[in-house]
């Protein structure tokens, strides 16, 4: 029961928070790069101050896969970092935390660029 | 017609967006990625994975899937109605980079694929790190007074 919970909840809050940025997109101006950047913003705030951490607690997937997630990823590596290395830690601890997630996408974009060609807009 | 006018006939033409359509599959769609993630993230830590890796393992599986469905064309199709459904999971940012490097092929290696394949992902780390980083600073001190 509690596995089925776990995709109960990455679902709900998962799809959730994507109906925010949706509705952002239909309600206002905002172009979704701005909504992305806006998200990771968003998620290295709420996990500074202690409020994200319960969210991916309870929706795991459904927290951390979501854009604001990687800023969580960002905040906590920091958190961690300082904690090891003191001051410096600030200066190392976000993008390592993040170095997987980064790596992987400009590392397989810049394959995918060999292999595929653009297609005709439709 | 001056501007403003054109500008006001424009707008009361668009089409009213269907929002309750859109929010719909947004929540489908996008529910449906995390709880993918989600069997990814249970599959990884079965085999043994610590969370911290296995979550990274789960972002890298649904980069690597979304740059294969971008490469073959078939990632804009579930966009379209997705929305914000496919934007907002990490699907969205591997998206950006991978369709930014195959669309500037043609400028190029450096200044094309090189360049470009940040223009999503490039704001996207910036901002992020920028306030991560204030964050450690901050975090570095309250423990300095408070121990």
């Amino acid at each position: 029961m509690d596995i089925f919970f776990d995709y109960f909840w990455a679902f709900v809050l998962g799809g959730g928070l994507c109906v925010i940025a949706q509705i952002l997109i239909d309600k206002t101006k905002l172009t979704p790069a701005k909504i992305l950047v806006g998200y990771v913003c968003i998620g290295v705030v709420l996990t500074s101050v202690g409020a994200y951490e319960p969210l991916v607690k309870l929706a795991g997937c459904g927290a951390t896969v979501p854009l604001s997630g990687f800023g969580y990823a960002i905040a906590n590596g920091v958190k961690t970092a300082v904690e090891e290395k003191g001051l410096l830690g600030a200066l190392t601890g976000g993008i390592g935390a993040t170095a997987g997630g980064i790596t992987a996408s400009i590392c397989f974009g810049l394959l995918a660029s060999f292999v595929f060609s653009s297609k005709p807009k439709r | 017609m001056n501007e403003k006018e054109y500008s006001k006939y424009v707008e009361g033409r668009a089409k009213k967006s269907p929002i309750l359509k859109n929010c719909a599959f947004a929540f489908l769609i996008g529910g449906t990625i995390c709880t993918l993630g989600q069997g990814f993230f249970h599959l990884y830590t079965f085999l043994g994975m610590d969370e911290l890796d296995a979550r990274t393992l789960v972002s890298v599986t649904l980069i690597f899937i979304t740059t294969l469905l971008t490469g073959f064309g078939v990632f804009d199709n579930i966009a379209r109605f997705a929305g914000a459904g496919t934007l907002v999971p990490i699907t969205g940012f591997a998206n950006a980079v991978a369709s930014e490097a195959i669309d500037s092929k043609s400028e190029g290696f450096i200044p094309g694929v090189g360049a470009k394949i940040f223009t999503i992902a490039g704001p996207v780390i910036l901002y992020g790190t920028f306030f991560g980083a204030i964050y450690g600073v901050i975090y570095y001190f309250i423990t300095l007074i408070w121990g």
